[in-house]
């Protein structure tokens, strides 16, 4: 990593705004504006790139500790930056869970030592995610991790008693509880979205209903306690209609859609290749318009990865015995950029807003997700929206390698990610 | 023909009706004091079954072996779980041993497709059924017993079934012959009626090119046959039926009810039947039930299947392959 110094970026649009020059002095923004001085500046030029604020996911699986086979922090964490994250949120189901002051510490502790990006780990709702006892909430927030945000992400939280416990539990202190929202009964056996393409593959449905009832009942709980609560990665079109819905109660619900959901669709599925299988399941064209639709017009907060690295062999055999989940870390500016920049439903300022300012105060996360302006942290992600090229998941910093979109040309590149002023990615590389 | 054969939906109508052509030729193989072709002699047969299944597993042996093929039958149930091995290394031990086809059955939807598409083997792939997905040779022994029972089996060569009017009456939703049948009954021109509970009809059913009915008793007087589905008793458990016994009155066939059906009409089974639950030992035993017409035909049709998938490409072969064989 390079060491901390001056460092001047020539000509960014700011957010897609007009060219700027940007001086980076130590760990924070010196100064935005034009004709600044390279004097003691290491130069970087950035005409033609955009510089966003460093993208902040509220949704990412690093897998330690436990199946450090399938990524480590520090492997995560050289992904995040790759993809232009400074900040990322570790869902806490690992191998011990991180229900425990211990383990969220342990998480909080390897992201320090990985130095390429902030590390904030998730706390557990419940005890081992078995949804029967809540963990020591509490104890996870006053420990060195000072987490904000528990889930039992993988599993729902779907008792109603235990979610509306935990909802209220966490206003002691400013928490957030990010539901996976999956009826379990509804979902005995899912493998993929229930409809047209499952009924032909004989694989079994994974329903809307099962994702629609319990966010709907979430939003009733939230609303009915006074609480916030977060959706995770959202997928059906109804999901959308009822966050529209609670939000125009004015009730203090957020949401996220991950890139795939934003992009890719059931039929994918017809090549029963395990790559396309992930837990919610990919949909239909219908719902993946509904989704864009729904970021752009802000009912859907953020995009969050939902970054799950698996082992090759837990990919490489037939769909029922393999493993839910796709990398994504590396791939989501590219997939957003697609899906919403490039079809003009969202500007670069949207961008940063959907993937660095509202994850960042959804997360309460300090430092991040912060303007591009004199005084801020110089958490800072240079992309080149004219690159064009097909993904190599042999490139990937990644452990893992099970990407959707293999072969796929997809747009846009992050050029360079800065952490608090340390460059972690230079001219698309690990620094 | 393709090199494998996965799904009745991959077959053309031309692929289809050969595939019955040749079936005929290899039935007058059976009527024979030496009921064995020398047509596949050196090549090697795989019966590579994750499930249990008896039936579909000498099927396809009886298929192979009177095609003097070597068959080495690899019953691997469990063995991908509790030993651990993959269905990648079970197909590489067999591509290994030189396997020239495999015909698997599956407990996992979509697992011949994985074998057949992801580089572990260069043998030709048949599905002998795979999860809830397909089952295509059953499909194809079904429409060869319905060509030869409605059409003629001489009267039949080159055609399909055009017109006929087909029932399947059961649980659709987990079946994996019905599936395969809806797609080769409709690709040779019959129209297809499901009959079941809602509960055993699929999401996604309405894109299917058939008819479905929840009213058995309108359907049967309509139908040139009707295929009873086997039907799990454990299934009313996750209540897709109150009982058996209400399932049994409401979707099951009794004689009474067979009387009202065309008296051309023929009744079938893919089998094991569920005597008493979907189907009366009275319809069972009557003379309009093909069900142990169709395992005969099985192995005609499993015959023509390995054949025109081992034997060569499409053109060589004759129209009447059988006696090729017998001038030698």
């Amino acid at each position: 990593m390079s060491e901390t110094t001056k460092i001047l970026l020539r000509g960014a649009k700011v957010l897609g705004g007009e060219p700027q020059d940007v001086l980076i002095d130590g760990e924070t923004v010196a100064e935005v504006g034009s004709g600044l001085s390279a004097e003691g500046a290491t130069v970087v030029e950035a005409e033609g790139k955009i510089l966003l604020p460093g993208l902040v996911d509220l949704h990412t699986h690093l897998r330690e500790p436990g199946r450090e086979d399938s990524e480590t922090v520090l492997t995560g964490t050289k992904a995040a930056a790759v993809g232009g994250f400074t900040a990322v949120h570790a869902m806490a189901n690992t191998f011990p869970v991180a229900d425990t002051a211990g383990v969220v510490e342990q998480v909080w502790r390897l992201g320090k030592e990985s130095g390429y990006c902030d590390v904030q780990p998730v706390g557990a709702v419940t005890v081992g995610l078995e949804g029967k006892q809540l963990a020591e909430l509490g104890a996870m927030h006053d420990s060195a991790a000072g987490v904000k945000v528990f889930s039992d992400d993988g599993k729902c939280v779907d008792d109603a008693v235990i979610m509306r416990r935990a909802l209220e539990y966490v206003k002691a202190f400013d928490g957030v509880v990010a539901q996976h929202a999956q009826e379990p009964r509804l979902t005995e056996g899912a493998q993929m979205n229930e409809g047209i393409v499952s009924s032909e593959l004989g694989l079994g449905g994974w329903p809307a209903v099962a994702e629609e009832s319990i966010i709907a009942r979430d939003v009733l709980l939230a609303a009915h306690v006074g609480s916030r609560v977060h959706i995770c990665h959202l997928s059906t079109a109804g999901s959308v209609e009822i966050v529209r819905w609670a939000k125009s109660k004015g009730w203090n619900v957020t949401a996220e859609v991950t890139p795939h959901h934003l992009l890719l669709t059931d039929e994918l599925v017809r090549t029963y290749n395990p790559v396309y299988k992930v837990n919610p399941p990919l949909r239909t064209e219908a719902d993946v318009m509904a989704l864009r639709e729904a970021l752009a017009d802000g009912t859907i907060d953020c995009v969050a990865t939902d970054h799950a690295p698996h082992p090759h062999e837990d990919k490489d055999c037939e769909w029922a015995a393999a493993a839910m989940g796709m990398v994504g870390l590396e791939t989501a500016l590219s997939v957003v950029q697609q899906t919403m920049v490039d079809t003009g439903l969202l500007d670069w300022a949207g961008v940063a807003d959907r993937m660095s300012f509202r994850p960042a105060a959804i997360g309460r996360l300090e430092g991040h997700g912060r303007p591009v302006s004199a005084g801020e942290p110089a958490n800072l992600t240079l992309v080149d929206p004219a690159y064009r090229g097909a993904v190599d998941p042999s490139g990937f910093a990644s452990r893992s390698r099970n990407t959707p979109y293999e072969g796929r040309e997809l747009p846009g590149r992050v050029t360079h990610t800065w952490l608090r002023g340390r460059a972690t990615v230079v001219d698309g590389n690990l620094a | 023909m393709k090199r494998h054969l996965i799904s009745a939906a991959d077959l053309t109508r031309d692929d289809a009706v050969l595939i019955l052509d040749t079936a005929e030729e290899m039935a007058r193989v059976a009527d024979r004091p030496i009921k064995k072709l020398p047509t596949l002699r050196g090549r090697t047969v795989v019966n590579l079954f994750f499930e249990d299944s008896t039936r579909t597993r000498i099927s396809f042996e009886a298929a192979a072996k009177r095609l003097s093929a070597d068959v080495i039958n690899f019953s691997a149930k469990g063995s991908s779980v509790s030993k651990g091995e993959s269905l990648k290394d079970t197909a590489l031990t067999l591509e290994a041993m030189g396997a020239d086809a495999v015909v698997i059955r599956h407990g996992a939807s979509g697992a011949p497709y994985r074998l057949a598409t992801s580089g572990w083997i260069d043998g030709a792939v048949v599905n002998a059924g795979d999860g809830t997905h397909e089952h295509p040779t059953q499909a194809l022994l079904d429409a060869f017993t319905m060509r030869r029972r409605l059409v003629g089996a001489d009267a039949g060569t080159g055609r399909d079934l055009d017109g006929r009017r087909i029932t399947i009456v059961g649980d659709v939703l987990h079946s994996r012959v019905a599936r395969s049948n809806v797609h080769l009954l409709h690709t040779l021109g019959a129209e297809v009626t499901l009959v079941a509970p809602p509960t055993l009809v699929p999401i996604g059913v309405e894109q299917w090119p058939c008819e479905v009915s929840y009213d058995r008793d309108s359907v049967l007087p309509k139908s040139d046959a009707v295929m009873m589905l086997r039907v799990q008793r454990e299934r009313m458990n996750a209540a897709f039926f109150p009982t058996e016994r209400e399932y049994s009155r409401r979707y099951g066939l009794d004689g009474d009810r067979m009387a009202r059906m065309p008296e051309h009409a023929i009744v079938m089974h893919p089998g094991p039947m569920n005597r008493g639950m979907e189907i009366t030992a009275q319809v069972a035993d009557s003379d309009r039930c093909t069900a142990v017409e169709q395992v005969a035909n099985g192995v005609s049709t499993r015959m023509a299947v390995l054949y025109l998938l081992l034997g060569g490409n499409e053109s060589a072969i004759s129209p009447t392959p059988a006696r090729t064989e017998e001038s030698k």
